[in-house]
Protein backbone atom coordinates (compact mmCIF):
# COMPACT_ATOMS: atom_id res chain seq x y z
CA UNK A 1 0.00 0.00 0.00
CA UNK A 2 1.19 3.56 -1.05
CA UNK A 3 0.33 6.71 -0.44
CA UNK A 4 -0.90 8.67 -3.33
CA UNK A 5 -0.14 12.85 -3.46
CA UNK A 6 -3.04 13.16 -5.80
CA UNK A 7 -5.84 11.11 -3.26
CA UNK A 8 -4.84 13.97 -0.43
CA UNK A 9 -6.72 16.79 0.28
CA UNK A 10 -5.65 19.70 3.11
CA UNK A 11 -7.66 19.32 6.32
CA UNK A 12 -8.06 15.31 5.92
CA UNK A 13 -7.36 13.71 8.97
CA UNK A 14 -4.58 10.81 8.73
CA UNK A 15 -5.53 8.96 12.27
CA UNK A 16 -5.55 9.22 16.15
CA UNK A 17 -3.50 7.92 18.74
CA UNK A 18 -3.32 7.72 22.47
CA UNK A 19 -0.14 7.09 24.29
CA UNK A 20 0.06 5.53 27.69
CA UNK A 21 3.31 6.47 29.54
CA UNK A 22 4.91 5.23 32.82
CA UNK A 23 7.43 6.04 34.99
CA UNK A 24 8.98 2.75 33.44
CA UNK A 25 8.87 4.09 30.03
CA UNK A 26 10.49 7.37 30.67
CA UNK A 27 13.09 5.33 32.55
CA UNK A 28 13.60 3.10 29.08
CA UNK A 29 13.42 6.51 27.58
CA UNK A 30 16.11 8.09 29.49
CA UNK A 31 18.51 5.32 29.24
CA UNK A 32 17.62 4.97 25.29
CA UNK A 33 18.36 8.68 24.63
CA UNK A 34 21.37 9.33 27.16
CA UNK A 35 19.11 12.33 28.52
CA UNK A 36 19.19 11.16 32.29
CA UNK A 37 17.51 14.74 33.92
CA UNK A 38 16.60 13.51 37.13
CA UNK A 39 13.03 15.58 36.78
CA UNK A 40 12.25 13.10 34.49
CA UNK A 41 12.31 9.97 37.21
CA UNK A 42 12.86 11.49 40.20
CA UNK A 43 9.92 12.57 42.07
CA UNK A 44 11.76 14.89 44.91
CA UNK A 45 14.24 15.97 42.69
CA UNK A 46 11.31 17.03 40.04
CA UNK A 47 9.86 19.20 43.17
CA UNK A 48 13.27 20.76 44.20
CA UNK A 49 12.89 22.36 40.90
CA UNK A 50 9.43 24.05 41.58
CA UNK A 51 8.14 21.03 39.00
CA UNK A 52 4.34 19.58 39.93
CA UNK A 53 6.31 16.12 39.71
CA UNK A 54 7.99 14.29 37.49
CA UNK A 55 7.65 14.76 33.92
CA UNK A 56 7.88 12.77 30.15
CA UNK A 57 11.14 14.41 28.52
CA UNK A 58 9.84 16.56 25.59
CA UNK A 59 11.95 14.48 23.06
CA UNK A 60 9.72 11.70 24.47
CA UNK A 61 6.58 13.40 23.61
CA UNK A 62 8.03 14.28 20.52
CA UNK A 63 9.31 11.26 19.16
CA UNK A 64 6.43 8.98 20.45
CA UNK A 65 3.96 11.40 18.79
CA UNK A 66 5.34 10.98 15.05
CA UNK A 67 4.74 7.22 14.87
CA UNK A 68 1.56 8.15 13.64
CA UNK A 69 2.66 9.67 10.93
CA UNK A 70 5.74 7.32 10.13
CA UNK A 71 2.74 4.43 10.06
CA UNK A 72 0.65 6.19 7.98
CA UNK A 73 2.76 6.90 5.62
CA UNK A 74 4.53 3.21 5.74
CA UNK A 75 8.14 4.32 6.02
CA UNK A 76 9.72 6.42 8.95
CA UNK A 77 12.38 7.26 6.33
CA UNK A 78 9.46 9.29 4.60
CA UNK A 79 9.61 12.03 7.31
CA UNK A 80 12.07 14.44 5.93
CA UNK A 81 11.51 17.28 8.45
CA UNK A 82 9.50 17.61 11.90
CA UNK A 83 9.63 20.14 14.46
CA UNK A 84 7.65 20.99 17.66
CA UNK A 85 7.60 23.37 20.50
CA UNK A 86 7.08 22.51 24.05
CA UNK A 87 4.41 24.48 25.44
CA UNK A 88 3.02 22.10 28.70
CA UNK A 89 4.97 19.34 30.47
CA UNK A 90 3.44 15.96 30.33
CA UNK A 91 3.06 15.49 34.48
CA UNK A 92 3.54 11.55 34.71
CA UNK A 93 1.54 10.20 38.14
CA UNK A 94 3.55 6.66 39.61
CA UNK A 95 1.68 3.75 39.08
CA UNK A 96 4.28 1.44 39.51
CA UNK A 97 3.05 -1.82 40.21
CA UNK A 98 -0.63 -1.12 39.22
CA UNK A 99 -0.77 -1.87 35.33
CA UNK A 100 -2.53 1.63 34.90
CA UNK A 101 -0.54 4.41 32.53
CA UNK A 102 0.83 7.35 34.89
CA UNK A 103 -0.69 9.88 31.91
CA UNK A 104 -2.09 9.42 28.65
CA UNK A 105 -0.92 11.64 25.37
CA UNK A 106 -3.54 12.05 22.75
CA UNK A 107 -2.70 12.57 19.16
CA UNK A 108 -4.53 13.79 16.40
CA UNK A 109 -2.82 14.25 12.80
CA UNK A 110 -4.49 16.17 9.79
CA UNK A 111 -3.10 17.27 6.39
CA UNK A 112 -2.10 20.89 6.87
CA UNK A 113 -0.41 21.53 3.52
CA UNK A 114 0.77 19.72 0.11
CA UNK A 115 3.67 21.25 -1.97
CA UNK A 116 2.94 19.70 -5.64
CA UNK A 117 6.29 20.35 -7.26
CA UNK A 118 8.31 18.59 -3.90
CA UNK A 119 5.75 16.32 -3.76
CA UNK A 120 5.73 16.93 0.20
CA UNK A 121 2.69 17.15 2.54
CA UNK A 122 2.78 18.97 5.79
CA UNK A 123 1.17 16.78 8.89
CA UNK A 124 0.18 19.19 11.48
CA UNK A 125 -0.31 16.95 14.57
CA UNK A 126 -2.56 17.89 17.53
CA UNK A 127 -0.61 16.35 20.83
CA UNK A 128 -3.07 17.28 24.26
CA UNK A 129 -2.44 15.58 27.90
CA UNK A 130 -5.17 16.45 30.04
CA UNK A 131 -7.25 18.15 27.03
CA UNK A 132 -4.36 20.59 26.87
CA UNK A 133 -1.96 20.87 24.10
CA UNK A 134 1.58 20.10 25.40
CA UNK A 135 3.15 20.84 22.06
CA UNK A 136 2.59 23.50 19.50
CA UNK A 137 3.29 23.70 15.88
CA UNK A 138 4.19 20.24 15.64
CA UNK A 139 5.11 19.73 11.74
CA UNK A 140 5.58 16.80 10.46
CA UNK A 141 6.93 16.93 6.73
CA UNK A 142 6.69 13.73 4.78
CA UNK A 143 8.26 13.23 0.88
CA UNK A 144 5.53 11.03 -1.23
CA UNK A 145 7.19 8.63 -3.19
CA UNK A 146 6.63 8.70 -6.89
CA UNK A 147 4.17 6.85 -8.51
CA UNK B 1 25.50 33.15 36.66
CA UNK B 2 25.09 34.81 33.69
CA UNK B 3 24.83 33.21 29.97
CA UNK B 4 28.19 34.41 28.31
CA UNK B 5 26.49 36.58 25.50
CA UNK B 6 29.67 35.70 23.31
CA UNK B 7 28.76 32.50 22.57
CA UNK B 8 26.40 33.68 19.83
CA UNK B 9 28.58 32.47 16.60
CA UNK B 10 30.27 29.85 18.18
CA UNK B 11 30.60 26.64 17.08
CA UNK B 12 32.30 23.21 18.28
CA UNK B 13 33.51 20.74 15.60
CA UNK B 14 32.82 17.06 15.41
CA UNK B 15 34.81 15.58 17.97
CA UNK B 16 33.81 12.33 18.04
CA UNK B 17 32.24 9.69 15.72
CA UNK B 18 28.93 8.34 16.68
CA UNK B 19 28.74 4.56 15.24
CA UNK B 20 24.97 3.82 14.68
CA UNK B 21 24.13 0.33 15.44
CA UNK B 22 20.71 -1.85 14.67
CA UNK B 23 20.02 -2.54 18.56
CA UNK B 24 20.31 1.32 19.88
CA UNK B 25 17.69 1.83 16.30
CA UNK B 26 15.34 -0.83 18.15
CA UNK B 27 16.17 0.23 21.59
CA UNK B 28 15.44 3.78 20.91
CA UNK B 29 12.17 2.62 18.59
CA UNK B 30 10.45 0.34 21.58
CA UNK B 31 12.06 3.67 23.97
CA UNK B 32 9.40 5.61 21.42
CA UNK B 33 6.83 2.93 21.44
CA UNK B 34 7.97 3.12 17.68
CA UNK B 35 6.65 -0.17 15.62
CA UNK B 36 7.35 -0.24 12.30
CA UNK B 37 8.88 -2.91 11.04
CA UNK B 38 11.52 -0.77 9.39
CA UNK B 39 13.37 -0.24 12.52
CA UNK B 40 13.49 -3.62 13.71
CA UNK B 41 13.56 -6.36 10.85
CA UNK B 42 16.37 -5.92 8.19
CA UNK B 43 14.12 -7.13 5.57
CA UNK B 44 11.41 -4.68 6.00
CA UNK B 45 14.33 -1.94 5.89
CA UNK B 46 15.73 -3.41 3.00
CA UNK B 47 12.16 -4.09 1.02
CA UNK B 48 11.66 -0.12 1.23
CA UNK B 49 14.77 0.29 -0.33
CA UNK B 50 16.71 1.31 2.86
CA UNK B 51 20.76 -0.24 3.06
CA UNK B 52 19.89 -1.51 7.06
CA UNK B 53 17.14 -0.79 9.69
CA UNK B 54 16.50 2.81 9.32
CA UNK B 55 16.40 4.93 12.93
CA UNK B 56 12.96 6.55 14.03
CA UNK B 57 12.21 10.15 12.93
CA UNK B 58 13.93 11.99 16.22
CA UNK B 59 16.97 9.94 16.71
CA UNK B 60 19.64 11.99 15.75
CA UNK B 61 18.39 14.33 19.26
CA UNK B 62 20.91 11.34 20.69
CA UNK B 63 23.66 12.77 18.36
CA UNK B 64 23.16 16.48 18.61
CA UNK B 65 22.39 16.28 22.79
CA UNK B 66 25.68 14.70 22.62
CA UNK B 67 27.31 17.84 20.23
CA UNK B 68 25.18 20.19 23.08
CA UNK B 69 26.87 19.15 26.06
CA UNK B 70 29.81 20.41 24.95
CA UNK B 71 28.38 23.82 25.05
CA UNK B 72 26.22 23.37 28.08
CA UNK B 73 29.83 22.32 29.91
CA UNK B 74 32.18 24.37 28.41
CA UNK B 75 32.82 26.46 31.79
CA UNK B 76 32.85 29.71 29.76
CA UNK B 77 29.25 29.51 28.54
CA UNK B 78 27.53 29.85 32.21
CA UNK B 79 24.75 27.45 32.01
CA UNK B 80 23.23 25.38 35.02
CA UNK B 81 22.00 22.66 33.47
CA UNK B 82 19.76 22.21 36.34
CA UNK B 83 17.86 25.58 35.08
CA UNK B 84 17.80 24.21 31.28
CA UNK B 85 14.15 23.97 29.50
CA UNK B 86 13.48 22.70 26.17
CA UNK B 87 11.84 25.27 24.44
CA UNK B 88 11.56 23.75 20.71
CA UNK B 89 12.61 21.33 18.46
CA UNK B 90 13.36 20.51 14.65
CA UNK B 91 14.79 17.64 12.70
CA UNK B 92 15.44 18.17 9.14
CA UNK B 93 17.11 14.96 7.28
CA UNK B 94 18.50 15.12 4.31
CA UNK B 95 18.56 10.84 3.91
CA UNK B 96 17.51 8.47 6.92
CA UNK B 97 19.82 7.74 8.98
CA UNK B 98 20.55 4.24 9.01
CA UNK B 99 22.25 1.20 11.17
CA UNK B 100 26.07 1.33 10.08
CA UNK B 101 26.25 5.12 9.62
CA UNK B 102 29.32 6.28 11.54
CA UNK B 103 28.05 9.72 12.40
CA UNK B 104 29.61 13.32 13.18
CA UNK B 105 27.74 16.61 14.45
CA UNK B 106 29.42 20.24 14.53
CA UNK B 107 27.83 22.36 16.77
CA UNK B 108 26.96 26.02 16.13
CA UNK B 109 25.69 28.72 18.68
CA UNK B 110 23.07 30.65 16.67
CA UNK B 111 21.56 32.55 18.71
CA UNK B 112 21.90 33.95 22.66
CA UNK B 113 19.10 36.45 23.52
CA UNK B 114 18.30 37.58 27.33
CA UNK B 115 15.28 36.75 28.92
CA UNK B 116 14.44 38.38 32.27
CA UNK B 117 17.10 36.88 34.24
CA UNK B 118 18.29 34.19 31.53
CA UNK B 119 18.20 33.26 28.44
CA UNK B 120 17.38 31.46 25.39
CA UNK B 121 19.43 29.94 23.26
CA UNK B 122 19.75 28.20 19.92
CA UNK B 123 21.99 25.99 18.61
CA UNK B 124 22.47 23.67 15.40
CA UNK B 125 23.65 20.30 14.92
CA UNK B 126 25.05 19.31 11.18
CA UNK B 127 25.05 15.84 11.51
CA UNK B 128 27.17 14.37 8.27
CA UNK B 129 28.87 11.10 7.46
CA UNK B 130 32.58 11.26 6.20
CA UNK B 131 33.07 9.59 2.52
CA UNK B 132 36.23 8.15 2.28
CA UNK B 133 37.51 9.91 5.07
CA UNK B 134 37.20 12.91 3.47
CA UNK B 135 34.27 14.20 1.77
CA UNK B 136 31.28 15.25 3.98
CA UNK B 137 27.62 13.40 3.41
CA UNK B 138 25.10 15.67 4.94
CA UNK B 139 22.61 13.55 6.40
CA UNK B 140 20.48 15.49 8.80
CA UNK B 141 20.54 19.40 10.21
CA UNK B 142 18.92 19.68 13.76
CA UNK B 143 18.23 22.77 15.87
CA UNK B 144 17.38 23.60 18.94
CA UNK B 145 16.38 26.51 21.53
CA UNK B 146 16.79 25.91 25.21
CA UNK B 147 15.77 28.56 27.96
CA UNK B 148 18.59 28.87 31.11
CA UNK B 149 15.84 30.11 34.14
CA UNK B 150 17.30 32.74 35.66
CA UNK B 151 17.17 32.82 39.35
CA UNK B 152 13.63 32.67 40.59
CA UNK B 153 11.70 31.67 37.17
Amino acid sequence: MSLKFEDLAVGQEIGARSIDVTRQDLVKYAGASGDFNPIHWNEAFATGVDLPGVIAHGMFTMGSAVQLVSDWVDDPAAVVDYQTRFTKPVLVTDTTGTGEPGAVIEVVGVVGALDADAGTARIDLTVTFEGQKVLMKSQAVVKLTEQ
Amino acid sequence: MTINPDLQGRSYPAAEVYDVGREKIREFARAVKATHPAHFDVEAAKALGHADLVAPPTFAIIVAQRADAQLIEDPESGIDFSRVVHADQRFTHHRAIVAGDQLRAELHVDGVRAMGGGAMITTRAEIFTLRDDLQREPVATTTSSILVRGEGQ
